[in-house]
């Protein structure tokens, strides 16, 4: 799609899409929200870039595959279900810092496995809209 | 850490696969520690195996919320065995595909899949929570979505497209069973749902749902009038991917209906009955498809369904002998079907054709492999001493003690025609003479491989055929534990006050 | 309402179960996303359409105050849905890969697999 319109839009809307994606995902503990739907929101950002400049300008502003952020999401997830197994607690018990801490509000495991699913979800889902819209 | 053990099963393959991931690019990498992360895997299962043959349940539940309320993972002989079973047989396809999966399948992220449909398969084991079932059911199907589409041949995408349709069908009527189930009584948890469907008096309702879910799980496990897909498909992708689902992932389907038919809808004529129609249907008509085959691995995905028969019919007819035929004989065909489409692709290398007229001479040319191949191809047929004879003796023993004449003929005819089919393959590929050696010359990659290759790829089915050979010799053993699986199947009690009053769950 | 879900809910199934008899792949793939969503909705309608607070105890009590929505049927919702667009784009990307190598759409004409 080739109008300037959308094109500086674009420019302007990815950052501000991407603020929002991370604000749904911290909100996402007691308010709806979380790692999915902030997950979808980025991508929504990146896939929004891409139909004004065009895929190879978005995959050039990425650096990185948005493949590469799955085994990432995952790992933190992991790593974060795992946690509490070293405090002999089952696996995925939520743990939670004391005092909250300005912005975020409480502190958890929780937290770090929603990140872990909001990068995994942008991988995901640009990976499958990337592999769609290649003409090949 | 260690006292999780439940756990461990699902997390390894997970850890593995997350690993593998980070080396995407590097194939080389990635076979050596998948297959360490299998044989971790295999440790850890075995373990927990051997926890649960002493008559334990162990549960797990992760979040630490309750039972009814949070998801949980119970681990009893049945799942114990099975999660062994699955362990082993995906430890032996991983360490075929070393070799026979080449660089460019490795890296489409053939390994890492590899570990994460073990990992559904561990954790459809192990769920204790129907809901959850539904989520491990998801993540084998769509991790065998990927792996049987690895490679993007005509005839792959062609079979993936009925493999694809077909599951998501069934995954469907499956959740619209739960939704029923949900509805009626307001709980998911196994255990929970047992004890309010035993005191629940709408029948008609329920039954329903249980006919949605044996639709879900038949079209999943290949019963009679839903098995085009499987013939049509598993012969469409690499050898070492068919070993892995003919071996494992019509028995989950299997398993899930041993579990929902002994813990949900237990006393139901109606069910019963209509099981054992179903099983006889399955054991004549894919025996029958069987032995006109032309193509080994279609002979093999046509003994499936058959073999699928011989195990719902147990399930069937529900008497103790049953139940202890039906187990043994899952346990038997895990290790007996992998190893049969193992040894298939291991014909494949050494004559360049999976099709019966393209075979022969093996006999001449390597008679001791021929005699191990002889072995596993043989369990399948139910030859004394080996694996598949004991099941098929205690399955015609309990339908003769119900004087079940359908299930009697069928065993018959279908054992019969199984060995049909078997020497069919013996006959084409062992004994003939090679038709025209000299021009298939070109497509055998076996004199090309050196010699360590050839090692790994005999390893596995030296693995699996001794797996069989210690099932069939060690009857007693085995028989032990499907006892064991039999009184916990049949006192559902043990099972509801294991996951609902004593949860075994901080040490 | 739930007279309307209802008859919402088998419009889906029937719509679904009509597309996937059909012999075009892409109408199969709309057919298995029809299905998919009927069976979301009919969870949904299942666990009983009520209007309520949701289920968060406020920090100063200990049980719920009033009447709360039943929150599993949503959780259900919700992964059924993830799990569905994986599916989903999955099968469409398979149905665009499998035209491209048969060119064809007539899931009557890809018979490779049947031959004995």
């Amino acid at each position: 799609m080739n109008t300037i319109i959308l094109k500086t839009a674009s420019k302007y809307l990815l950052p501000l899409l991407l603020l929002f994606s991370i604000f749904v995902l911290l909100r996402g503990h007691y308010l709806p929200g979380g790692g999915f739907v902030g997950g979808l929101i980025a991508a929504i950002a990146f896939v929004l870039h891409a139909f004004a400049n065009g895929l190879e300008n978005t995959q050039q502003l990425m650096r990185i595959h948005p493949g590469f952020l799955m085994p990432v999401g995952l790992l933190i997830s992991a790593i974060s279900g795992m946690a509490p197994m070293l405090l002999n607690k089952p696996f995925m018990t939520g743990l939670w810092k004391s005092d909250p801490v300005p912005v975020i509000g409480s502190l958890g495991s929780a937290l770090f496995f929603d990140i872990g699913v909001y990068l995994v979800v942008i991988g995901a889902t640009l990976t499958i809209l990337f592999t769609i819209s290649e003409t090949r | 850490m260690i006292a999780h053990i439940v756990i461990w099963p699902i997390l390894l393959p997970l850890i593995t696969a997350i690993v593998l991931m980070f080396f995407w690019n590097n194939s080389r990498i990635q076979r050596v520690l998948s297959t360490v992360g299998h044989g971790l895997t295999f440790i850890s299962s075995f373990w927990l195996a051997m926890r649960t043959f002493n008559g334990d349940i162990l549960t797990l539940t992760p979040g630490n919320w309750p039972a009814p309320f949070g998801i949980i993972f119970v681990a009893d002989a049945l799942s114990g065995m099975l999660v062994l079973l699955a362990s082993l047989s995906a430890f032996a396809v991983c360490v075929f595909s070393i070799v026979s999966i080449g660089k460019g399948r490795a890296g489409f992220g053939f390994f890492p899949i590899l570990q994460l449909l073990l990992m559904g398969l561990n954790g459809s084991f192990l769920a204790g929570d129907i809901f959850n079932l539904y989520v491990w059911f998801e993540v084998i199907i769509i991790s065998s979505f990927v792996l049987i589409t690895l490679g993007s041949e005509k005839a792959q995408l062609e079979g993936a497209i009925k493999y694809v349709t077909m599951n998501l069908l069934a995954s469907v009527i499956f959740l619209t069973g739960i939704a029923m189930l949900y509805g009626l009584l307001g709980s998911l948890n196994l255990a929970d749902l047992s004890i309010k469907i035993s005191e629940s008096n709408d029948h008609g309702l329920i039954n329903i749902a249980a006919v949605l879910l044996l639709v879900g799980f038949g079209i999943k496990s290949a019963i009679f009038p839903m098995y085009f897909w499987l013939p049509a498909s598993y012969h469409t992708p690499p050898a070492a991917v068919s070993a892995i689902f003919g071996g494992l992932l019509t028995k989950v389907g299997v398993y899930a209906m041993i579990r929902v038919f002994s813990l949900l809808f237990i006393e139901d004529e109606f069910i019963r009955n209509m099981l054992i129609i179903l099983a006889v249907c399955s054991m004549i008509i894919g025996a029958l498809g069987a032995i006109v085959q032309q193509n080994m691995r279609k002979i093999f995905s046509f003994l499936i369904i058959s073999h699928i028969g011989f195990m719902i019919g147990g399930l069937g007819l529900f008497t103790p002998l049953a139940i202890l035929g039906m187990v043994f004989y899952l346990f038997h065909d895990i290790v007996a079907k992998t190893n049969a489409f193992l040894i298939s692709g291991l014909i494949f290398k050494l004559r360049g054709s999976f099709r019966l007229e393209n075979l022969g001479g093996l006999y001449n040319r390597y008679p001791f492999l021929s005699i191990m191949f002889a072995l596993a191809l043989f369990s399948l047929v139910g030859t004394p001493p080996l694996s598949g004879f004991w099941p098929k003796l205690f399955l015609l023993q309990a339908s003769f003690a119900d004087l079940n004449w359908w299930l009697i003929g069928g065993i018959v005819a279908a054992s019969f025609l199984t060995l049909i089919a078997v020497v069919r393959i013996w006959l084409a590929a062992f004994w003939k003479k090679h038709p025209d050696y000299e021009a298939a010359k070109k497509r055998i990659v076996w004199y090309d491989l050196p010699r360590y290759q050839k090692i790994i790829l005999l390893v596995p089915i030296a693995i699996l055929t001794g797996a069989s050979l210690f099932m069939g010799l060690n009857a007693a053993y085995i028989a032990d534990v499907c006892e064991l699986v039999y009184t916990q199947i049949s006192q559902p009690q043990t099972y509801i006050d294991a996951v609902l009053t004593n949860q075994s769950n901080i040490p | 309402m739930e007279i309307l879900l209802a008859i919402t809910i088998g419009l889906l199934y029937a719509a679904g179960i009509f597309l996937i008899l059909r012999r075009s792949m892409v109408r199969l793939i709309i057919g298995l996303i029809l299905l998919g969503n009927g069976a979301n909705l009919l969870i949904f309608l299942l666990g009983r359409i009520s209007k309520g607070k949701p289920p968060i105890i406020p920090e100063e009590s200990k049980v719920f105050l009033d009447a709360y929505a039943d929150p599993i049927p949503q959780a259900l919702i919700l992964t059924a849905i993830v799990i569905s667009f994986g599916l989903q784009s999955y099968a469409i990307i398979l149905v665009k890969r499998a035209y491209r190598v048969t060119k064809t759409d007539d899931i009557e004409e890809l018979t490779t697999t049947d031959e004995i």
